[in-house]
C-alpha cells in the first residue's frame, strides 16, 4: 500500500514533547529562495559536493556530537574504503558499509566519467549535521562552506542531507 | 536532495529532489551502483528541469514495494545515540591515526596523555 511521505516534523515534535525536551524550533524559511539559472549544460559544470552524514577519512578528527559545527575537506580520489562515519542521530549501519548511500563518491566519479557532471571539484565537504544551534550554521559553518565552494570555483553544488 | 519531505518543505531551497526512502540513505542503497547512479541521474536532472525558485522533484523511487516502514519511523521514543564534545571514531585505528595526525586536536590530546 502506498503511503504519503513520513511527516517527520509532527512526529519529532511529538516525540521530543513526551520525552519532555522543550520544542525544537524547526528552520522555517518563508522567503522565496534566491535564484540562480543554471547558465551552462551540466556536463560542463564542476560540481561541488556536501554533506551532513558525518564522513571523515580515517586519519582526520572525527567529528564529535554535541553541536559540532566544524567541517572536513575530502579528496575526490579517496579511497572509499577509507571514508568513516561519526554521528548520533541516524543508523549508520548502512552508511558505514557503503558511504555512497549518504556520501555518492563513487557515484559522482563515475558520472564524471560518463561526462554527465562536468568535472567533480577537488574536495567534497562534510559535517555532522546534528547541530541544534542554528546560529552557528547560519553565522559560522555556511559561510564557510560557500567560501570552500567558492575557491573550488564550482558551478553547481549537491546538499546531501541525511 | 533530501529523504524528509517536510523538511525540505520547511528549509525551502532553491531546488531540492525528494528520495521517498529511510532515513541514512538519502543517495541510494548499499552495494547497488545502479541503483545509486539512477537515483543520482534523476536528481541532477532536477539542476536543469526545474524553473521555479522552490520547486522540489519527487524522484520515481520506492524504498519498499510496501510503504508500513513509514509506520514505525520517530514512533519509537529518542533512538539518538548519547551526545560527546570529544570526537567519535569508528574505529579505535582511526583514533590512533588521528592522534598521530593531529596532536594539538583538543579532546584527542587529552585522552592520548
Amino acid at each position: 500500500m502506498q503511503k504519503p511521505p513520513v511527516d517527520y516534523i509532527k512526529r519529532i515534535t511529538a516525540n521530543y514533547a513526551a520525552l519532555g525536551y522543550k520544542t525544537y524550533q524547526w528552520v522555517q524559511n518563508e522567503d522565496t529562495p534566491p535564484w540562480t539559472p543554471l547558465a551552462k549544460p551540466l556536463s560542463e559544470c564542476r560540481l561541488g559536493l556536501i554533506a551532513s552524514g558525518g564522513i571523515y577519512v580515517t586519519g582526520q578528527v572525527a567529528f564529535h556530537t554535541k553541536d559540532d559545527f566544524s567541517f572536513r575537506a575530502i579528496p575526490k580520489a579517496v579511497a572509499t574504503s577509507d571514508l568513516r562515519t561519526a554521528h548520533f542521530a541516524y543508523d549508520q549501519t548502512d552508511a558505514r558499509r557503503d558511504p555512497n548511500v549518504v556520501f555518492p563518491i563513487d557515484t559522482l566519479r563515475r558520472l564524471e566519467e560518463e561526462g554527465v557532471i562536468g568535472k567533480l571539484a577537488d574536495h567534497a565537504f562534510t559535517f555532522m549535521g546534528g547541530i541544534y544551534s542554528t546560529r552557528k550554521v547560519r553565522e559560522a559553518l555556511a559561510p564557510q562552506l560557500t567560501e570552500q565552494l567558492k575557491a573550488e570555483r564550482v558551478d553547481v553544488a549537491l546538499l546531501v542531507p541525511v | 536532495m533530501g529523504s524528509a519531505l517536510d523538511i525540505l518543505q520547511s528549509v525551502h531551497p532553491p531546488r531540492a529532489a525528494f528520495l521517498d526512502y529511510l532515513l541514512g540513505h538519502t543517495t541510494g542503497k548499499p552495494f547497488e551502483p545502479e541503483l545509486q547512479r539512477a537515483i543520482l541521474l534523476e536528481a541532477l536532472e532536477a539542476f536543469s528541469s526545474l524553473t521555479q525558485p522552490g520547486q522540489i522533484k519527487h524522484l520515481p523511487f520506492r524504498w519498499a514495494e510496501d510503504d508500513s516502514w513509514k509506520d514505525g519511523v520517530m514512533n519509537d521514543g529518542d533512538t539518538r545515540t548519547p551526545r560527546h564534545d570529544t570526537p567519535q571514531y569508528q574505529t579505535e585505528e582511526d583514533r590512533i591515526l588521528a592522534e598521530q595526525n593531529n596532536p594539538e586536536a583538543c579532546g584527542v590530546c587529552e585522552t592520548a596523555a
